[in-house]
C-alpha cells in the first residue's frame, strides 16, 4: 500500500507551495521602493528603464487601437491598459528561446515580444487570424478560446525537456479563465510531468462582467497551485517590477528542472472587456477611478525620477517615440485591407485537396464574372 | 498487401518476409513501432498506453523498448492529451495520442476543432502540426454506454483535419504509417470490433495514398461503399449476394476526410446501382454526405436511388440490443433487392 500511494518521489510540503497572504510588491503604488518584496529582488536600473519605455509604449500603442476600433479600422479591440505591468513585465521577463502563449487581451504583451504593431493588429483588423510567424518571435497565436492556450504552453514546454532543450513557455490567462477545464489539466499534467512552464494569471477581477466573487470560492487563485504541487506566487500586477521578478524568478525554477510555477498578479482593466461592451453596467466608476490612481506608469515614473532614472527630458523623448509609434500604427491601419480570396483554400491542409482546388476555381469564377462589364 | 517490408524488418538478410496472420491490433502496434524507429521525433501518450500497453493492447511493449521519453502514460484528461500534443507539434514532436474510446474523445473537442485542426490555417501555414489521434471506435464488442459510438462525422465536419480508418489488419497497418507521415492533424479511427480479426499479409508501409479509397471486391451490378468495422460486413454481404445473382464490388474508403470522389465515383458511374453502409446513426451521418456527392456525380448513370443501410438514429444501445441496431449482411441484401432490378440487370 506504501508505495501504491507514495504519489511523489520528494516528500513537498503544502505549506512551502502556498502564496503569500498579501501581495509581493517591490515599489509601492506611490513609487517608492520597498513594499513587500518577499523573494523578489528588484530589477537592476536598465531594466527598470526599459520596463517603464515599454509600458508608455505599449499605452500609446492601446490607445491607438482602441480609437481604431471605435472608427472602424479594426473589427475589434480587447483593451489590455490597466495590465501594463504584467504585459510589459511578463514579456520582457523571457529570454530569446522561451516562448509565449498570449490571449487576444495581451497584445500590449506580443508588441513587447517584438512582434510589429500591424502583425499583432492583423487578427483585430480582421485580415486574417493571426498576423505573424509564431516561430519568428517564439509567440503563439493569440488565443481566443479561453484557457485553451495553457495547454499548449505545457506541450511546447514539455517537448523542450523531452529534447533537452533550455526553453520555458509562459502562459497567460485571465481570472475567468481559471474556471475553464483546460486550466486545471494544464496545472495538473504540468505538475506531474515538471515542464518547465510558468502560468501568469492576470486577475483584473472580471470576466466581462462576471465579478471573482462569483468565478472561485478560492481564497486566492495562487492558492491553487498547492493543489497540483506547483509553488505559486501572489503579486501586485500593477508593479511591473514585481511582475518580472516572478517572472523571471519562474523561468529560473523551470530552467534548473524544478518545474512549474504558477503567479497570480493583481491587476483592474481600465477599459471595457472590448470597444463593443459598456462596463458601467457592471462596474462603479469610483471603482475604477480608484485603480486609475494606481496606474503602473505613473508608478515606475516616480520611482524612477526619485532613483535619477528618468527627468523631463528622457520622458519628452519618451512621450515622442510613443507618438511616432501611434502615428505608424494609423497610417499602416488606415491603409486598405489587401485580402486575397484565393488564400482561403490555402491553408487548411499542408497541400489543397482536389474538393478545395475545384471550390476555389469557383469562388475565382464567380468574381471574375461579376468584375466583367454588363452587356 | 503486398511485399515490402516494415523498417523493423529491414535489417533482416532475407529479401522478402513470409505473409502471416496477423491481427489488427498487431499490426497498429507494429506500425506504431516502426514509425517510433523510424523517426526520433515521434512520441507515442495517452491513458493507460504505457505500462498497461493500452486496453486493447495496441501499445503493448511499446514503453519497454523505447523507454518512458518515447512512449508514456498521462493523467485521465482527454482536452489535456491532445492540447499537450499541439504544444509538442509545434516543438518539433511528433505525438500519436490515444482517446481510449470514441465517447471518451468528447472531452478533447474544443482542442480538436478550435485549435488541432484551424492552427496551420490561422498561422497562414506556418504553423503544421502532425498530430495523430486515434480513436477506437464503433460497436460490436459488447460494450455498456459510452463505448461504442460511431463519432467519424463530428471529426468530417471539421475542415482542416483528416479523418481515416482502416478496414482490414493489412491495411491498418498502411494507413497508421501513413498517418504518422503525414503533415497534416488526423483522427484515425480504429474499428474495435475488428482489432481481433486476422488477415494473411506482409506488413508493408507501401500501399495506396492516405487519401485514396479502394476497391476491395470488384464487381459489376451494384457498388457497396463502407469504411471501419463495415468492410468486412460489406464483403460477407457481396459473397452472400451471388447466390441471388448479384455481382457486388465494396468499396473501402479509408480515408473519410478528404473524400476520394474519383474512385467512389467511377465505380457508381460503372454499376449504377450504390449503397452505403455504416454503423453511426443515418440522420445527418457521413452516408448522406457520400449519398449527396454521388449524386451530383454520377445522377445520369444512376439506375435506383442510392441507399443508406446505417443504425437507427438511436443512442448506442446496450449490449443485449446492439445486434438490433447494426447493419448486417441481411440488411445490405435488402438494400440491394430495393434497387430497382429489371429483368436482364444482373451480370
Amino acid at each position: 500500500m506504501k508505495t501504491q500511494y507514495a504519489r511523489r518521489s520528494e516528500a513537498t510540503a503544502a505549506d512551502s507551495l502556498l502564496p503569500t497572504a498579501t501581495p509581493l510588491q517591490l515599489i509601492d503604488a506611490d513609487g517608492h521602493p520597498g513594499g513587500n518584496p518577499g523573494s523578489l529582488s528588484l530589477p537592476g536600473p536598465e531594466v527598470l528603464v526599459e520596463l517603464h519605455r515599454r509600458m508608455v509604449l505599449g499605452r500609446r500603442f492601446d490607445s491607438q487601437s482602441t480609437a481604431l476600433a471605435k472608427q472602424g479600422r479594426l473589427a475589434v479591440y480587447p483593451s489590455s491598459r490597466g495590465q501594463d505591468a504584467c504585459q510589459v513585465g511578463a514579456a520582457l521577463a523571457l529570454r530569446r528561446q522561451d516562448w509565449l502563449f498570449p490571449t487576444y487581451r495581451d497584445s500590449m504583451a506580443v508588441l513587447t515580444r517584438g512582434v510589429p504593431a500591424e502583425e499583432t493588429l492583423t487578427l483585430l483588423r480582421g485580415d486574417w487570424h493571426c498576423g505573424y510567424d509564431p516561430y519568428q518571435y517564439r509567440v503563439a497565436p493569440q488565443c481566443t478560446p479561453l484557457a485553451t492556450n495553457t495547454l499548449h504552453a505545457v506541450g511546447l514546454a514539455y517537448a523542450a525537456r523531452l529534447k533537452d532543450q533550455d526553453q520555458v513557455a509562459l502562459a497567460l490567462l485571465g481570472d475567468g479563465a481559471t474556471s475553464e477545464g483546460d486550466t486545471h489539466e494544464a496545472l495538473n499534467f504540468a505538475g506531474v510531468w515538471k515542464a518547465p512552464v510558468v502560468f501568469l494569471v492576470q486577475n483584473n477581477g472580471y470576466a466581462i462582467s462576471v465579478p471573482l466573487a462569483k468565478q472561485t470560492a478560492a481564497p486566492t487563485l495562487a492558492a491553487k497551485g498547492v493543489g497540483y504541487g506547483i509553488p505559486s506566487l501572489l503579486i501586485d500586477g500593477n508593479d511591473a517590477a514585481a511582475v518580472y521578478a516572478a517572472v523571471r524568478a519562474g523561468v529560473s525554477r523551470a530552467t534548473a528542472g524544478d518545474g512549474p510555477t504558477l503567479i497570480e498578479a493583481l491587476t483592474y482593466r481600465i477599459e471595457a472587456h472590448t470597444n463593443a461592451d459598456d462596463a458601467s453596467r457592471y462596474r462603479a466608476s469610483a471603482e475604477v477611478s480608484g485603480w486609475l490612481s494606481r496606474d503602473p506608469i505613473a508608478r515606475l515614473e516616480a520611482y524612477l525620477r526619485g532613483a535619477g532614472l528618468l527627468d523631463d527630458a528622457s520622458a519628452a523623448r519618451l512621450a515622442a517615440e510613443a507618438e511616432r509609434l501611434a502615428e505608424d500604427v494609423r497610417e499602416r491601419m488606415n491603409a486598405d485591407v489587401g485580402v486575397d480570396p484565393a488564400e482561403l483554400f490555402e491553408h487548411v491542409y499542408a497541400r489543397p485537396t482536389a474538393a478545395l482546388e475545384r471550390q476555389r476555381a469557383e469562388l475565382l469564377a464567380e468574381l471574375a464574372e461579376l468584375e466583367e462589364p454588363a452587356p | 498487401m503486398s511485399r515490402v517490408v516494415s523498417s523493423s524488418t529491414e535489417s533482416a538478410v532475407s529479401a522478402v518476409p513470409a505473409a502471416a496472420p496477423v491481427t489488427m491490433a498487431a499490426a497498429l502496434n507494429q506500425a506504431l513501432a516502426d514509425s517510433l524507429a523510424a523517426d526520433e521525433r515521434v512520441v507515442v501518450f495517452g491513458e493507460d498506453v504505457g505500462t498497461l500497453g493500452g486496453v486493447f493492447r495496441v501499445t503493448d511493449g511499446l514503453a519497454a523498448r523505447f523507454g518512458e521519453r518515447r512512449v508514456f502514460d498521462t493523467p485521465l484528461a482527454e482536452a489535456g492529451i491532445v492540447g499537450t500534443a499541439i504544444g509538442m507539434a509545434m516543438n518539433g514532436l511528433v505525438p500519436v495520442v490515444e482517446m481510449q474510446f470514441d465517447a471518451f474523445a468528447y472531452p478533447a473537442f474544443e482542442q480538436v476543432t478550435s485549435h488541432l485542426a484551424k492552427l496551420h490555417n490561422r498561422t497562414r501555414g506556418r504553423l503544421a502540426l502532425p498530430v495523430v489521434i486515434r480513436v477506437p471506435f464503433g460497436g460490436g464488442i459488447g460494450g455498456v454506454e459510452h463505448h461504442s459510438d460511431s463519432s467519424e462525422a463530428y471529426y468530417t465536419h471539421t475542415p482542416g483535419l483528416r479523418v481515416v480508418t482502416p478496414g482490414t489488419p493489412g491495411d491498418a497497418y498502411v494507413l497508421l504509417r501513413q498517418a504518422i507521415a503525414c503533415p497534416d492533424p488526423v483522427v484515425f479511427l480504429e474499428p474495435k470490433r475488428r482489432y481481433w480479426s486476422r488477415e494473411t499479409c506482409v506488413l508493408d508501409a507501401d500501399g495506396p495514398a492516405i487519401d485514396r479509397a479502394v476497391v476491395r471486391r470488384p464487381g459489376r451490378d451494384v457498388t457497396l461503399i463502407a469504411y471501419g468495422g463495415m468492410v468486412a460486413t460489406a464483403l460477407e454481404a457481396a459473397s452472400a449476394a451471388v447466390e441471388e445473382g448479384w455481382d457486388v464490388e465494396v468499396i473501402d474508403l479509408r480515408s473519410l476526410s478528404p473524400f476520394d470522389d474519383e474512385t467512389v465515383a467511377a465505380s457508381v458511374c460503372r454499376t449504377g446501382r450504390a449503397v452505403v453502409v455504416h454503423e453511426a446513426a443515418g440522420f445527418g451521418g457521413y452516408g448522406a454526405e457520400v449519398t449527396a456527392r454521388l449524386t451530383e456525380r454520377c445522377f445520369h448513370y444512376l439506375e435506383a436511388p442510392i441507399l443508406r443501410v446505417t443504425g437507427f438514429d438511436i443512442p448506442y444501445p446496450p449490449p443485449h440490443l446492439e445486434r438490433f441496431h447494426l447493419p448486417n449482411t441481411d440488411r445490405i441484401l435488402d438494400a440491394i433487392a430495393r434497387l430497382q432490378w429489371e429483368d436482364g440487370d444482373r451480370g
